[in-house]
């Protein structure tokens, strides 16, 4: 028997552990939640106990009960990521051209929060926006804020949990593309007659576009599936799609309802970023 | 919005120029005038200042000490993007993100130029590379991002084009096409070329003048035939080309003339080609300006009898030796394939002649050793 493996068999090899992976762990639960997903009580049955009846009108009554927090998913998800954006890039801007030998530093602070657990991140800033914290005595003495008003259980604590929570997943992809551009390139836009705004608009941002796709992609798609977020920062009035489908499973047990929500979602973000990557054309880029 | 740069003409002079890094000096108190429509080349090995005095004419580098002018305007502090004056970058920088056509036409619509398109086209014609106006820069060989390049500078018309080693990341062969294509450019657009290069024989293939450099100053500025025939410093004679340098006695004067001991044998060469300051000095002699003969030979000019063949090497259109003389020193001689005379054996006891107008001296303090070896590696980039 001859050890050496005739060559087309390598890729396929290689591929074998992660596709088995995924089929067990991605593929098979996915068919099993489809398949959940237009099912219906068994009459007379326990709480929990339901059969296949291929009822497709799971989708449309679990997506009109949830028409305000399907909305409010993506509004918040959108502003998260919009501000994610605004803070992230003027950092990675500085990190990749301004922060010389420091560099490796503001990295290591970037990606830092992920010591911690994102659950006990999300905790600390229930304290931080609360009323013992320090933001809401300032704001309140500064007369920023009226003597009453609370930032904790408002859509601002979700918003802002959400733009801390998924700041790095931006800053990192942002870091990597204004990294790799050439310095020359923004030095021949200066020597042909741009100055400093013309040759961000025109050289700078349209080279770091790769980054912004990634980054906001990376923000966008977990922040509007997210319910860590509104759960803990927010009220009954935040309620993402994400919290309805959590307690639908763990507290309701209306599994067909939760599978369902699922899929909508999912359909709802890969039409979402499908419109916005051909908007965007990445396929331009290099 | 439009920028207008600023309107200036004229000869480019630098004036005490220094760039300080740290204690680093990378120019060091350079002065120079490089007159408008010539073809000037900045020569000199990795590192010598070549290309910080470049980046400090297109204004992406401030002087430490010094001013810049071009013509009769004071640039030094002026804006990169306000200078009429435009660069070939090194490595092209073309813009991967913009078309072949949106490239070149970037200059011009910072510009608020009308006629874009028109320009944009004529200049493609001028580089032979109107059916590419459409691709991107990733869709292009070396040689054409090169002539890109070159299209995006020179379709503003700047007062000033500076080429930083333009011809560096391509070969050899098209590289002796693009410095015939460039010296044929610059005469049909008749705009000032400064050219950086470490490639002596580019230097001398495209410029009118040339300015070599070392370590932040100019050793000797002029023409090409000047600096080869009658070299001021050893790193002069030694960089461009190859020079042997004998160490000698000036012994007295004869009319025009010097007489020099060369090792006890007696020479003489213009008394105007000589650089020394007292009467110690190298004399120069280019390896083929020498001539061989089998001792016993009537010869005339200068002689230096008592050399033996130590290497021969055969390379064609000449043949190069090696002779080894008396006092230990081995000189380069290259002889001309043309006589019908059979190259010289290893071994044979020769005498070597050469005219005595060929000489150069050099003071007699000069380091020999002097630009003979170029540090490969890059000091500043």
């Amino acid at each position: 028997m001859s050890f050496t493996l005739p060559k087309v068999r390598v890729p396929y090899l290689l591929l074998f552990p992660g596709f088995a992976f995924l089929f067990t762990f991605f593929i098979l639960p996915i068919a099993n939640l489809a398949q959940t997903s237009t099912q219906t009580p068994i009459p007379g049955g326990d709480t929990g106990q339901y059969q296949q009846t291929f009822a497709f009108s799971n989708y449309l009554n679990a997506f009109l009960d949830n028409r305000e927090q399907f909305a409010r998913s993506f509004i918040y998800a959108t502003l998260a990521t919009v501000f994610a954006l605004a803070i992230a890039y003027p950092l990675a801007y500085a990190i990749a051209f301004k922060s010389g030998k420091f560099k490796n530093i503001f990295l290591v602070l970037v990606v830092a929060p992920f010591f911690t657990s994102f659950l006990l991140r999300t905790i600390a800033w229930k304290q931080i926006l609360g009323e013992e914290g320090f933001v809401v005595p300032t704001l309140r003495n500064l007369h920023v804020m009226g003597q009453s008003t609370t930032i904790t259980s408002t859509a601002v604590a979700v918003v802002a949990g959400m733009t801390y929570n998924f700041l790095p997943f931006m800053t990192l992809p942002l870091y990597a593309s204004l990294e790799r551009i050439d310095p020359r390139t923004i030095e021949a836009s200066g020597d042909l007659y741009a100055n400093g705004i013309t040759t961000f608009r025109r050289v700078t941002v349209p080279l770091s576009l790769p980054g912004v796709v990634a980054g906001t992609l990376l923000t966008f798609i977990p922040a509007a599936g997210d319910y860590v977020n509104a759960s803990i920062l927010g009220s009954p009035n935040t309620k993402m799609i994400g919290n309805v489908i959590e307690s639908r499973y763990f507290k309701i047990v209306d599994y067909p309802t939760a599978a369902a929500l699922s899929f909508t979602l999912m359909a709802a973000i890969l039409i979402l970023v499908t419109l916005y990557i051909r908007k965007a054309g990445t396929e331009e880029l290099v | 919005m439009a920028i207008d740069p600023i309107d200036a003409r004229g000869d480019l002079r630098l004036t005490r120029i220094t760039k300080s890094y740290g204690d680093f000096k990378a120019v060091d108190d350079l002065s120079l005038t490089i007159p408008e429509g010539s073809f000037f080349a900045l020569l000199g090995p990795s590192g010598c200042g070549k290309t910080t005095t470049l980046r400090m004419v297109a204004g992406l580098e401030e002087p430490t000490v010094g001013s810049i002018h071009l013509g009769d305007t004071d640039i030094t502090t002026t804006r990169a993007y306000q200078r009429p004056i435009n660069t070939v970058f090194q490595n092209y920088a073309l813009f991967p993100h913009l078309t072949i056509f949106e490239n070149i036409a970037f200059g011009l619509r910072r510009r608020g130029v009308k006629d874009v398109k028109e320009q944009v086209e004529k200049v493609l014609s001028l580089v032979e590379l109107p059916h590419l106006a459409q691709r991107k820069p990733t869709q292009l060989s070396g040689g054409q991002q090169q002539r890109i390049a070159l299209a995006r500078a020179i379709v503003n018309r700047p007062a000033l084009l500076l080429l930083d080693e333009p011809l560096g990341a391509l070969d050899l062969k098209l590289r002796r096409q693009m410095q015939i294509e460039l010296k044929w450019i610059q005469r049909e657009v008749g705009l000032t070329f400064v050219h950086v290069t470490h490639d002596q024989e580019e230097a001398m293939t495209m410029a009118d003048t040339i300015a070599v450099m070392n370590e932040g100053k100019i050793e000797q500025m002029g023409t090409p035939a000047d600096l080869y025939d009658d070299p001021e410093t050893a790193f002069v004679a030694n960089f461009l080309g190859q020079s042997n340098l004998i160490k000698g006695k000036i012994e007295g004067r004869d009319g025009d003339n010097l007489v020099i001991d060369l090792f006890g044998q007696k020479i003489s060469m213009p008394s105007a080609r000589s650089h020394a300051v007292d009467n110690t000095l190298y004399a120069g002699i280019r390896p083929e300006k020498f001539r061989i003969s089998r001792t016993g030979s009537t010869l005339r000019g200068n002689i230096l009898s008592g050399g033996r063949i130590e290497d021969v090497s055969y390379i064609g259109v000449s043949t190069q030796y090696v002779v080894a003389m008396p006092w230990g020193q081995e000189l380069m001689v290259f002889e001309q394939n043309d006589d019908g005379v059979p190259p010289f054996n290893k071994g044979e006891e020769v005498v070597i002649s050469w005219e005595p107008n060929f000489t150069f001296a050099l003071r007699g303090d000069e380091d020999v050793e002097a630009g003979t070896e170029v540090n490969p590696e890059e000091i500043q980039e």
